[in-house]
C-alpha cells in the first residue's frame, strides 16, 4: 500500500514536470498551427524549419544564438580556467575569499545581472548589440566554467608544475603539457555547461540586445509568443533543442561518471597495503 | 668565489608575514657530498632545499650554485633536479615520456634520448616498465621512476625532499641502500632533506641539523652522534639522558649529585653545563657495591639485540640503558660510566631572558600581557627592560584563558629527573620551562610568572 503512494507520487511528479515539453516534442509532429489539435502525423514542422518555410528573423534567431553561444562558451572557458588556475594557487584564506566571489554571480537572480549590465553598458556608452551580449554571457558564464575546473585542479598533485619546471620547462611549456592535459575534461564540461546556459538566457539577453532587432531564440519566441500565438514549427525546434540538450547532458553525466570510477581505481591502486 | 664549492648559500633568511622560516642560514657543499638536511617538521628544511630548486625566492641572502648566482634564475634554468615526496610524476604520459620530459625540452636527439632512458631505467631497476602506466605502479616503483626523471638530465646536484616518507619500512631501508649505491655511482651532489634521523645517519657524508629556521650544527654522521654541540641535536639523533651538570673544573663534571671524571676541557670552572650520556655507553653491574652509583630497574624490554631498560636512582632521576644482559624489574642495580662517554655540552641559556616595557612601577608588558612584578628602583614607567626570570619560575596551566599569557608547547627534552619545555609565547617568542609536570608537545597553556621572580634592568 504504501508502496503504491510512493511510486505513484513519484510518478505524479514526474509528470508534472515533463508533461509540457513532451506535449510540445509529441505535437510537433502535428501540423495543427493551435497547440492541442492532433491533425494527423506528419513531419512538415520539421521539414519546414530546414527548407526555409518560415520567416528569415526565425533563421537569423538561431544562427545568432549558436554564433553567441560558440563565442561565450569559448571565451569563458578560456577565461574561467586562467581564473581556477589563478585561485588555486592563492593561500587558502583568499582562495577562500576569490571562491565565495566566483559563487555570488551564480546565485544573482539573472533579472538582476541583465539589468546591471544594461546599465554598465549605458554608462560605458557601447552601444548594444552583438558585442554586448557576447561579453554579458561570457560574465555570466565564466563562474561557471571556473567551479568545474576547480575540483580537477585541487585533485592535481601540487606537486606537478613544480616538477615540470624543475625539468627545464618554462612557466608556459608546463601549463601546456602538464596541467591542461590534467584538467581538460573540467574545462570540457565547463565549455558544454556554458554553452547549454547560453542558449538557454533569456533575462540577460532581452537587457543587452539593443534596439536593432537582435534576436536569440529564446527573446524571438518571447516576441513571436507576444503577436499572438506561437509559430508552430516552434515545436519542432524545440523539440530539436530538447534532444541537443539531453545529448549534451549525457556525455557530461557519462564523462564524470568515468573520471569519478578512473579516481576511485586510482585512490586504490595507490594503497600501497594493498600490494 | 671559491670553486670548490658546489653550493655556498650565505645569510639566507625566509620569512613569511606571520614567521621567519629560515633565520640567516649559511652553508657550503662540496661536490659529490651525499649533504642531509635534518630536522623535525617546521624546522624550515624544505623551504631551504625549495629555494634551492627556485620554487620560492629568499627574503635576503643569496644562494649560488656551480659557481653562479642563483637569485634570478628561475628553477627551469637551474642545474639541479628534484625528487619530490610525493613523486609528482606526470599522469598523463607513461613511465617512458615521464623520464623523457627533460631530455625532449632540451631537444635531445631521439636516439640519445631513448638510450638515456633506458639507462636511467636500470640504474633505478626499472627495466621493461617503459610503456607502464604510471598511475599503475606501486608507491616504491613510482619513486624510481621519479628518481631516474630526475637523474637522467644528468644535473650538477639532486635535490630529494623526504623521497622515502611515503614508503613502508622494509621498501625504504631497500631504497636507502639503492640511493648511496647510485650515489656512488653518478658521483654527483645529492642534497637530502629528511625528519627521520637514522636514514640521516645511513646515508650521509655530511648532516646539517636544523631547528626553528637555523642550523644547530653540521658534521659527519660521527661527528653529530658522539659530539653532539646542543642538547636539541643531542635529543633529536639517537637515544640519550641528558642531564643538568655543572662543571667543576677541567675533567671533573658533576651530576645526580656524584662528581664524574670525563675528558673534557676548557668549560671553565663551576659552569653549569649539559652533559649526554647515550644509553648504550652505561654500564650495568649486579654487584651494587663496586658501582659509581645504584638505582632499581623500573622497566626492561627486549628490542631484538639488546635490552632497553629504565633505571631510576635513589635521588629521582630516571636513565635509559642499553644492555644485552636483561635485568628484571625491581633488582638493584650498579652502574659505572667511563669518562670518555660522557659527553659535556654548553647550555644555550641558563634562565630566560626576555625583553619588556614598564607600564607602571610595579606592572612590565613582556610576551604581549602586563605582568606583575615588584618594584624595583630606578626602573620607571615607560622604560625599556631586560626581565630575566628562572626555567622553574613559570607556571604552566591546563587552561590557556588562565594565565597571564598564553603558548604553545614546541618542544620537550627530558632531563633525569624533570622536563625542559620550549613554550612558544602568542607573541612569537620562545620561553623556556623546567617543570615535573608530562605535558606533551602543541599543547596550548597559559603562563603565569609569580612577580617575585621577575629580575627587572634597564636596557
Amino acid at each position: 500500500m504504501k508502496r503504491i503512494f510512493t511510486n505513484g507520487y513519484l510518478l505524479l511528479l514526474l509528470i508534472m514536470l515533463y508533461a509540457p515539453i513532451i506535449i510540445i516534442a509529441i505535437f510537433s509532429f502535428t501540423e495543427s498551427p493551435v497547440l492541442g489539435n492532433w491533425t494527423g502525423f506528419s513531419t512538415d514542422l520539421y521539414a519546414n524549419l530546414f527548407s526555409g518555410g518560415v520567416n528569415n528573423s526565425l533563421i537569423d534567431a538561431i544562427k545568432n544564438t549558436f554564433i553567441i553561444a560558440l563565442t561565450a562558451a569559448t571565451a569563458s572557458t578560456l577565461l574561467g580556467t586562467i581564473a581556477a588556475i589563478g585561485i588555486n594557487d592563492l593561500r587558502y584564506g583568499k582562495r577562500r575569499v576569490m571562491n565565495f566571489v566566483n559563487n555570488i554571480p551564480i546565485l544573482n537572480p539573472d533579472i538582476i545581472t541583465g539589468i546591471s549590465l544594461f546599465l554598465l553598458f549605458v554608462s560605458l556608452g557601447i552601444s548594444q548589440g552583438y558585442t554586448t551580449v557576447i561579453l554579458a554571457h561570457i560574465a555570466f558564464c565564466t563562474p561557471y566554467v571556473v567551479l568545474s575546473v576547480m575540483p580537477r585542479l585541487m585533485q592535481m598533485n601540487p606537486n606537478i608544475y613544480e616538477a615540470a619546471l624543475d625539468l627545464g620547462a618554462t612557466p608556459y611549456q608546463a601549463i601546456r603539457r602538464v596541467i591542461l592535459p590534467e584538467i581538460r575534461p573540467g574545462m570540457i564540461s565547463g565549455f558544454i555547461l556554458a554553452f547549454t546556459l547560453s542558449i538557454d538566457d533569456f533575462a540577460v539577453t532581452i537587457f543587452t540586445n539593443g534596439t536593432d532587432g537582435l534576436q536569440t531564440l529564446s527573446t524571438y519566441i518571447y516576441a513571436d509568443a507576444r503577436k499572438g500565438g506561437l509559430t508552430p514549427e516552434l515545436r519542432a525546434l524545440s523539440t530539436i533543442i530538447l534532444v541537443v540538450v539531453l545529448l549534451l547532458l549525457l556525455i557530461v553525466n557519462i564523462r564524470s561518471r568515468r573520471q569519478a570510477r578512473r579516481a576511485e581505481a586510482l585512490s586504490q591502486s595507490n594503497n600501497p597495503r594493498r600490494r | 668565489m671559491s670553486h670548490s664549492n658546489i653550493i655556498e648559500i650565505r645569510n639566507i633568511t625566509k620569512s613569511f608575514p606571520d614567521k621567519v622560516v629560515l633565520d640567516n642560514v649559511s652553508l657550503n657543499v662540496k661536490p659529490g657530498e651525499f649533504l642531509t638536511i635534518l630536522g623535525p617538521s617546521g624546522c624550515g628544511k624544505t623551504t631551504l632545499l625549495r629555494l634551492l630548486a627556485g620554487f620560492n625566492n629568499a627574503t635576503s641572502g643569496t644562494i649560488s650554485i656551480d659557481g653562479k648566482d642563483m637569485t634570478d634564475i628561475p628553477p627551469h634554468k637551474r642545474p639541479v633536479n628534484t625528487v619530490f615526496q610525493r613523486y609528482a610524476l606526470f599522469p598523463n604520459y607513461n613511465v617512458y615520456d615521464n623520464i623523457a620530459f627533460g631530455l625532449k625540452l632540451q631537444k635531445v636527439d631521439k636516439r640519445d634520448i631513448e638510450q638515456r632512458v633506458k639507462r636511467a631505467l636500470k640504474m633505478v631497476g626499472m627495466t621493461d616498465y617503459e610503456h607502464r602506466d604510471v598511475e599503475s605502479l606501486s608507491g616504491g616503483q613510482q619513486q624510481r621512476v621519479a628518481i631516474a626523471r630526475a637523474i637522467v638530465n644528468r644535473p650538477k646536484v639532486l635535490l630529494l625532499d623526504e623521497p622515502l616518507a611515503a614508503l613502508d619500512l622494509k621498501m625504504r631501508k631497500d631504497m636507502q641502500m639503492e640511493l648511496k649505491e647510485m650515489h656512488r655511482s653518478l658521483g654527483i651532489t645529492f642534497i637530502y632533506v629528511t625528519h627521520d634521523q637514522e636514514e640521516a645517519l645511513t646515508l650521509s657524508d655530511k648532516i646539517v641539523v636544523m631547528n626553528e629556521g637555523r642550523i644547530q650544527q653540521i658534521g659527519t654522521p660521527t661527528d653529530i652522534y658522539n659530539e653532539p654541540c646542543n642538547s636539541f641535536v643531542a635529543d633529536f639523533i639517537g637515544e640519550s639522558n641528558i642531564l643538568n651538570a655543572t662543571m667543576i673544573h677541567d675533567r671533573l663534571v658533576r651530576f645526580m649529585g656524584i662528581d664524574f671524571e670525563c675528558i673534557d676541557e676548557g668549560f671553565g670552572e663551576n659552569r653549569e653545563v649539559d652533559v649526554v650520556i647515550r644509553p648504550e655507553d652505561i654500564y650495568i653491574i649486579r654487584n651494587a657495591e663496586a658501582a659509581m652509583f645504584r638505582g632499581e630497574v623500573r622497566s626492561c624490554i627486549f628490542k631484538g639485540v639488546h635490552y632497553d631498560m629504565i633505571v631510576a636512582t635513589p635521588d629521582g632521576y630516571e636513565l635509559e640503558i642499553q644492555d644485552y644482559n636483561a635485568f628484571e624489574v625491581g633488582t638493584e642495580v650498579g652502574m659505572l660510566i667511563k669518562p670518555a662517554d660522557i659527553h659535556v655540552m654548553y647550555k644555550e641559556r641558563t634562565e630566560n631572558h626576555v625583553r619588556g616595557v614598564m607600564t607602571d612601577a610595579t606592572h612590565v608588558t613582556l610576551l604581549g600581557e602586563s605582568f606583575e612584578c615588584e618594584a624595583q628602583e630606578g626602573i620607571v614607567a615607560g622604560m625599556e627592560v631586560d626581565v630575566a626570570f628562572a626555567f622553574d619560575a613559570v607556571e604552566l596551566t591546563d587552561d590557556s584563558d588562565d594565565g597571564t599569557s598564553w603558548g604553545i608547547i614546541r618542544f620537550i627534552l627530558y632531563k633525569g629527573d624533570h622536563y625542559h619545555l620550549t613554550v612558544r609565547t602568542d607573541d612569537g617568542e620562545n620561553i623556556y620551562v623546567d617543570t615535573h609536570d608530562v605535558w606533551e608537545d602543541l599543547d596550548e597553556v597559559g603562563i603565569k610568572i609569580s612577580p617575585k621572580s621577575l629580575r627587572i634592568k634597564a636596557l
